[in-house]
């Protein structure tokens, strides 16, 4: 993040950028920059930053309790951290207002199991995405007759409606479905947690592997082919091109595609929720969010706070410590390194 | 020309932005002001209000809502009802209407209420009680069904349709269906030496697997959660009936990939003839007569669910109609929930739709019956019903309840510490 | 088109090779390499998608019949898919999905272009802030954005208007163009910018003219994951449109059986079947017709 950050680096290469009037310049750019990032800004806080706020606002509320005499909802007054209090430490209040650890099947009881879920699915599914991806994206850059079936065929999962792929691998993953059908199983894949799981990641690296495929691909069509003809003028083998030409050059593209992978990863809902309902180990955090939701709203806006904290977490090391960083650029090293 | 096309881009982004920002303010404003709390007031309002109203129900699988309000609107010029309907998946119904009624919204009068949401939408404030001057008949309606729209003894929702688990099985191996459980596990040996499964029901961890529990539960005498509202659930009653579950799985006399299965795997599983009994609603009835696919068409019977020494106490399906406190119309909206729960009407859903009536006297007509075979069966099975713990707090117990029996059955829990958790998971749901 | 450019490489290859007959094993062994890995992958991408195209063919009554082949075959899945009297309105709602996923992608592409020309080109203070709020805007549970928003819509009367549904879908894919665009624009070599500048380009033209052609994939790639990921939302739309906004994927998850309970599982095959291909022909036509104009416009 720090390397690149000077502004000399890319603008110092322009002839008549004088030192003299870099202050000026920087004024002007300022505004420039201002009025062409406000409407992404404004757009943004409509529907994202109203929703937050709101949400932590009512997270330090309480939910709404039974007042025994007449059977309806009160509301539930103040509550400070205690809904935080609450997922974190998986304390519920038990009969008399006492405080108990969670017991089993309740929501509370799971929130660090689903988090344990959540991470393990991200990793599991953006490992795989990535190595596919990279793999389609080389294959489908170079120039072959039947090209075009090749990218036609790699849109179709990504461009079906994910309910609709939801559905579909649930039907594959029945027990007297297709998938034990044709390789002549019986496996309970949405029976127990190894093979629901697994079905899950199955489901989720087919659906998502062509978006990962497509960003590198066009990451791998911006560099200029001239590159690898001095390589190869130079001896350099196919390994060493990949790795001293093509690797530094896709990174960030590459990064901003697995960057965004993990956000989504770590907000997975529909393919599990179809398939197996959060059963047998697969309830994601948005899966706890969602059941929480219909149960009180306060807890679940606290729930959703804490999934938000947990990903920025997750994505502030991955820009801080792996370089996903969309404003650092990587073709000067690159370049800098082949000369 | 460069200069001018840069210079076109920024204005109109600036206006663009100053538009967005605009709506925003106003959002702000608007959504700022709002808090929480029941609509105490709401109730008393709009009682004479007649006028334009919507009802808001799932999707009209079988198309018997749209005749209806056609029907009601000849009749009824001033006061026509337009048809909101929703998705066909219960739990994006539920959040539909909980958004709406959050949100006050006045366009939301009549809605169809699954039999499991009254008890909660009452105790938020949201349902007119049926009472005083919205007071309807119940006269004729199987009291089971009555006690799904009832919470703290004030009727919220008027019955519109019932269902019932049934028994399939295969009258071509079995000629006289098992009246108890313990019968039908003796005639598991039947099914081993013809190599087929013996029983399924609805065991995967969803809301299915909640009414096979009860079903069990009740069955042998045992109750979920009190009149107190508090959990009762941890009694030797519950004991063997959630313990048959789990034995039955064990021994093999329930297979394996019934943990897996939802409504529509069973049937698959029945109409390939691959199992002897299953548990059931009336829907597959008509398909495994008439499904190309079906095996059975020919060979199998229904009956109620076998009980402890009888028939069994079936949970509950269907759904009941509930007059929103924030419609503006409510004289409309209760004639036209007594439209939609009259005589004529609950014929034409059994008639058209398939739909069980929840009027006792409409299992025992004769045309009727002659049409659906299935009723005076589906009769014993609501007469003997049970339906699903009537709390405020119904989505965090059927969690309780799916989590831990799904637990017991797969063998990661014993019987004892599956009801142990149960009652204290439902006791805290319940202490709110 | 592509015939040529295959040629083209081969003979590339060849003459920089030293040995000739060593050369074309190699192209040869290097090209069935290419075959045999894009086979696997079109059978990876297709066989669900396979099964998905048997199923909606197949006879309701059928529905479970796990035969991998054709059989049973009926048009019936598609005529309940579009079939008005069940209420299922299939064209009416890829209709709004494409103007609601078309209008979404064209400004999102504007201000995302806007945005990550800012980030990548221009000095200013405040740029890691900027791309912490839009990154910031990825990382919140979609379904806990619902029911704010719905309030919030309710109480200005959008609820069931295109514009609540376009904006927030302006909002999800906003980030992801903000920062593939801003990644690529760092990519670009400015020196050309700068030169065509020298020459007497105005700003607007040199970015015009020799800029965006040389971006022209990434923005395409951009705005196909955008139009996608538009085309393919549901949690906003199924709370926010009403019968006559309501997009595809919430006519889909309307689909119902003909009785309760049971799964209109061949229908929502059809429809997938029926949404999915002419996307992904829209998107190849656009591929070829669009952007091997622009980047051959630019090459030469």
């Amino acid at each position: 993040m720090s390397t690149h950050l000077d502004p000399a680096v890319k603008g110092g290469k322009a002839p008549d950028n004088k030192e003299v009037g870099a202050d000026r310049k920087e004024k002007t750019q300022g505004r420039l920059a201002a009025l062409l990032i406000t409407p992404t800004i404004v757009v943004l806080a409509i529907v994202i930053a109203y929703p937050v706020i709101d949400a932590i606002i009512m997270s330090l509320q309480q939910d709404e309790g039974l007042d025994p005499a007449t059977g309806t909802f009160v509301a539930g007054g103040f509550a400070g951290f205690a809904n935080y209090i609450h997922w974190l430490f998986q304390q519920c209040t038990g009969p008399g207002g006492v405080e108990v650890s969670c017991p089993p099947g309740t929501l509370g009881a799971q929130f660090w199991s689903a988090t344990g879920v959540t991470f393990f699915f991200t990793v599991v599914t953006v490992f795989f995405e990535t190595i596919l991806g990279f793999w389609m994206a080389v294959i489908m850059a170079r120039a072959f007759r039947g090209r075009s079936v090749l990218r036609a065929a790699v849109l179709v999962p990504w461009a079906i409606p994910t309910a609709v792929t939801a559905k579909l691998w649930f039907f594959i993953f029945a027990f007297d479905g297709i998938a034990n059908t044709l390789f002549n199983t019986s496996i309970l894949w949405t029976g127990s947690e190894g093979p629901a799981r697994a079905a899950i990641i199955i489901a989720d690296i087919w659906k998502t592997t062509p978006f990962m495929a497509l960003l590198i691909l066009a990451g791998l069509q911006m560099i200029p082919s001239d590159i690898y003809e001095a390589a190869k003028v130079d001896g350099a083998s196919t390994w060493q091109r990949f790795r001293m030409i093509t690797l530094p050059l896709v990174k960030p593209a590459l990064m901003v595609a697995i960057l965004f992978r993990v956000l989504d990863a770590m907000r997975m809902y529909d393919l599990p929720a179809i398939m197996t309902g959060g059963a047998n180990g697969t309830t994601t955090l948005s899966i706890l969010v969602v059941n929480q939701i219909r149960i009180g709203f306060n807890s679940a806006a606290a729930l959703s706070t804490i999934t938000f904290l947990i990903i920025f977490i997750v994505a502030f090391i991955f820009v801080r410590f792996l370089g996903a960083n969309a404003v650092e650029s990587a073709s000067g090293g690159a370049k800098g390194k082949l000369k | 020309m460069g200069h001018k096309m840069s210079r076109m881009y920024l204005p109109l982004a600036a206006v663009a932005a100053a538009a967005l920002a605009l709506s925003a303010c106003g959002g702000g404003a608007g959504g700022g002001g709002e808090s929480g709390g029941g609509g105490g007031g709401d109730a008393a309002a709009n009682l004479d209000g007649r006028g334009p109203i919507t009802y808001v129900q799932g999707k009209d699988n079988s198309g018997v809502v749209r005749p209806l309000i056609e029907k009601w609107n000849a009749a009824h010029p001033d006061e026509k009802v337009t048809f909101k309907e929703q998705s066909d998946n219960a739990d994006q119904q539920h959040d539909d209407l909980v958004k709406n009624f959050q949100a006050k919204n006045a366009d939301y009068d009549v809605a169809s209420v699954d039999v499991i949401w009254t008890a909660e939408f009452a105790a938020r404030g949201w349902l007119q009680p049926l009472t005083d001057t919205m007071k309807v008949s119940t006269d004729g309606m199987l009291p089971a069904t009555v006690k799904t729209g009832t919470y703290n003894e004030v009727l919220y929702t008027l019955p519109q349709t019932s269902d019932g688990g049934i028994l399939y099985y295969r009258k071509d191996l079995v000629p006289t269906p098992p009246k108890t459980w313990d019968e039908m596990m003796g005639m598991c040996s039947i099914a081993k030496d013809k190599g087929i499964d013996c029983y399924a029901g609805q065991l995967a961890q969803y809301e299915g697997l909640t009414v096979n529990v009860a079903e069990a539960i009740n069955s042998q005498g045992g109750e979920i959660i009190g009149k107190d509202g508090k959990p009762t659930v941890n009694s030797p009653e519950a004991k063997a009936g959630l313990g048959n579950l789990v034995k039955a799985y064990k021994d093999g006399n329930i297979p394996k990939q019934a943990l897996t299965y939802q409504e529509e795997q069973g049937r698959q599983s029945f109409e390939d003839g691959k199992l002897l009994f299953l548990r059931n609603w009336p829907y597959v009835y008509n398909l495994a007569k008439t499904d190309g696919s079906s095996t059975v068409k020919d060979t199998f019977g229904i009956a109620p669910l076998p009980g402890k020494d009888g028939p069994g106490a079936s949970s509950l399906g269907g759904h009941n109609l509930g007059v929103s406190v924030y419609s503006k119309n409510k004289a409309t909206a209760k004639d036209f929930v007594e439209f939609m729960t009259s005589k004529e009407s609950e014929k034409f859903y059994a008639t058209q739709g398939s739909l069980a009536p929840v009027l006792g006297a409409l299992y025992d007509d004769a045309e009727l019956v002659k049409q659906l075979p299935y009723l005076p069966v589906l009769k014993t099975s609501i007469e003997n019903a049970v339906p699903r713990p009537v709390t405020p707090f119904y989505p965090a117990v059927t969690q309780a309840i799916q989590q831990n029996s799904f637990a017991a059955l797969q063998g990661s829990k014993t019987v004892d510490q599956a009801l142990t958790d149960m009652e204290s998971a439902i006791s805290t749901a319940v202490s709110k | 088109m592509s015939t040529s450019t295959a040629t083209a490489t081969t003979t590339a290859d060849a003459r920089s090779a030293t040995a000739k007959g060593v050369a074309r094993r190699r192209a040869r062994w290097a090209s069935s390499r290419t075959y045999i890995s894009a086979a696997v992958i079109v059978i990876w991408c297709l066989l669900p998608f396979y099964w998905m195209v048997v199923t909606a063919f197949r006879e309701v009554g059928y529905t479970f019949d796990p035969t991998p082949f054709f059989t049973h075959v009926t048009w019936d899945n598609f005529a309940t898919a579009f079939s008005a009297d069940r209420g299922n309105h299939l064209e009416r709602a890829m209709l709004n999905s494409l103007f609601i996923s078309s209008v979404t992608t064209a400004v999102a592409l504007l201000f995302g272009v806007f945005a990550a020309y800012a980030l990548a080109r221009l000095n200013f203070r405040g740029k890691f802030l900027v791309l912490g709020i839009v990154l910031g805007a990825s990382m919140f549970p979609g379904v806990a954005i619902v029911t704010p928003l719905f309030q919030l819509f309710t109480d200005i009367n959008w609820t069931g208007t295109y514009q609540a549904l376009i904006i927030p879908n302006i909002s999800f894919v906003l980030p992801l163009t903000v920062y593939t665009l801003t990644s690529f624009f760092r990519e670009m070599p400015w020196e050309l910018e700068e030169a065509a500048r020298i020459d007497g380009c105005t700003a607007g033209q040199a970015f015009r003219k020799v800029i965006m052609p040389l971006a022209a994939p990434a923005v395409f790639t951009t705005a196909i994951l955008a139009f996608i990921a538009a085309w393919n939302e549901y949690l906003i739309a199924s709370i926010l449109s009403n019968d006559a906004t309501q997009t595809v994927t919430v006519a889909i998850a309307n689909f119902a059986g003909a009785q309760p309970h049971q799964e209109p599982y061949t229908a929502v095959m059809a429809a997938g079947t029926v949404v999915t291909i002419p996307l992904v022909v829209l998107v190849l036509i656009f591929q070829r017709k669009i952007v091997s104009g622009l980047t051959a416009g630019a090459v030469k």
